[in-house]
């Protein structure tokens, strides 16, 4: 089966005429595991993390699409995992916060958080720290302002942003 | 917030997409991104009983050169845009604009057709393609038309495409070296302007657009005739909002909009005169 196409297994139709249970499968690679679930269509990506794949480290802060906890990598780049559908990563690659400690050994851009005090209560961390990366990823070498700039897509309550900043331009030095 | 239920399907090519939208009508919509689509789903301020996703039609991300203008798949995400080095050589305005589209994350996931097609005149692209005189691809089970920019916008998130049409290519005509600006005024980071303009200037020409002075985005073509007779970059300003009907909402009154415009419209054509 061609792996571009959705596999539709399950219908149940409801009572209302408008209610639709469509299941589809999807599989997506998860921190180096191939993972293959069923979905319904609506569900969103950080829902099949958290929920079906008990992957909490992921947090959920809006419903607007504006604060970035939830941001994960997919294939690579950092997305806002409540904006995609778990349907739309179907066939691709996605590391979450969980996957980036190899051996007990936290990723340098965890160290840099910690070293830096870059967090306070934590909420926002893993969307954080994985926008972060995803930045220097595509700007190994930032300015603070491109730092600040990079970071627009993530909301912090508590550290007022500049010891992340500061976090980020220290592990752009590791 | 979990969207209503929706059934989905996948198309890999224009022509498979129009037709399963053709199949179930109304109640289908196309997904490209679904930066727009899927918030507005979440808050169940839309609620497509079929999503017909389009990302993947790989065929329709591209950007090339057309001679005049510069093709861009409407599939291609705004990140690519951004750091296109066509685009920054032969429309930079355009690149500048695609990078001030949301966050990084957003411009990871959405694309210029989808801007463009959601017809928000809150927008960055649409209004930016229309200052610069760019004309849309739509491809529709008939085949396929060309609708240009200024005749795309029709009323608030309403353009001119029919259900079962699809942009498929945005063409944008080469600056040809023309200068210009682009002012997006917002109070939060990543948020959609409370005014915008995108300006360019040649010697002899030049276009101005207005971000969110109106259901649609707005051609200031008072400015642009004023310049052309003579008028100083300040004079002209002052006609910003002579085509526009802003509106009051949380974020300004449309009294503090029509200022607003004269003084982004000033300060982009101050750019584009330098
Ligand atoms: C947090 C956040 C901040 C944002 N900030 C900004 C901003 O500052 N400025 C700005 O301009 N935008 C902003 N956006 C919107 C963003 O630019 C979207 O990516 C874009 O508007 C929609 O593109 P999409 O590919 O995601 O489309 P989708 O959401 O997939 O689709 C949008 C609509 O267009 C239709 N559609 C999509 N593609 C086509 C096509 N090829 N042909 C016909 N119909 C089509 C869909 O059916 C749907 O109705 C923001 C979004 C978010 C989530
Ligand atoms: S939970 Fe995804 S952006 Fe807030
Ligand atoms: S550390 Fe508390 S929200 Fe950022």
């Amino acid at each position: 089966m061609r792996h571009d196409e959705p596999r539709h297994d399950i219908r149940a139709q409801g009572e209302s005429e408008s209610y639709i249970m469509v299941h589809i499968k999807v599989s997506i690679t998860v921190n180096g595991t191939q993972q293959e679930k069923d979905v319904e269509p609506r569900t969103l990506l950080v829902h099949f993390l958290r929920d079906q794949l008990q992957l909490t480290g992921t947090n959920i802060g809006c419903d607007t699409s504006s604060c970035g906890a939830c941001t994960i990598h997919l294939d690579g780049e950092a997305v806002k995992s409540c904006t995609v559908l778990a349907a739309q990563a179907d066939g691709g690659t996605v590391t979450t916060i969980e996957g980036l400690s190899k051996d007990g050994v936290m990723h340098p851009m965890q160290q840099a958080f910690m070293e830096n005090h870059g967090l306070q209560c934590g909420y926002c961390t893993p969307g954080m720290v994985m926008a972060s990366i995803g930045l220097l990823n595509e700007n190994p070498n930032p300015t603070e302002e491109e730092v600040r700039l990079g970071l627009e897509g993530n909301l912090c309550r508590c550290t007022g942003y500049h010891n992340i900043v500061k976090s980020v331009l220290a592990a752009a030095k590791k | 917030m979990i969207p209503a239920a929706f059934d989905y399907k996948r198309a890999s090519s224009a022509a498979e997409a129009i037709s399963l939208v053709g199949q179930y009508g109304d109640e289908a919509k196309f997904l490209a991104g679904g930066h727009s689509l899927i918030p507005l789903m979440k808050l169940r301020l839309a609620q497509p009983a079929m999503l017909i996703d389009i990302g993947r039609i790989k065929d329709l991300s591209y950007i090339k050169d057309g001679g005049d203008f510069i093709a861009i798949g409407a599939l291609t995400r705004h990140m690519d845009v951004e750091k296109s080095a066509l685009v920054l050589k032969e429309v930079p305005l355009l690149a500048h604009a695609a990078g001030y589209v949301g966050d990084a994350q957003v411009r990871h996931r959405g694309t210029i057709g989808g801007s463009l097609a959601h017809a928000d005149s809150a927008s960055d692209l649409p209004a930016t393609t229309l200052a610069l005189g760019a004309t849309y691809v739509a491809q529709g089970p008939k085949g396929e038309r060309l609708i240009a920019a200024a005749d795309f916008y029709k009323g608030f998130l309403e353009s001119a495409l029919q259900p079962d049409e699809m942009l498929t290519e945005i063409r944008v005509p080469k600056m040809n070296g023309a200068k210009w600006g682009f002012e997006k005024f917002n109070r939060r980071a990543q948020d959609w302007a409370i005014v915008g303009v995108a300006a360019w200037r040649s010697k002899d020409a030049s276009g101005v657009a207005l971000v969110n002075m109106g259901s649609t985005p707005i051609l200031a073509t008072s400015v642009s005739a004023a310049l052309k007779s003579g008028a100083s970059v300040a004079d002209a300003a002052q006609l910003a909002a002579a085509e526009a009907e802003p509106q009051d909402d949380l974020n300004a009154s449309s009294e503090y909009r029509v200022h607003l415009a004269k003084v982004l419209v000033r300060r982009a054509l101050e750019k584009a005169s330098a």
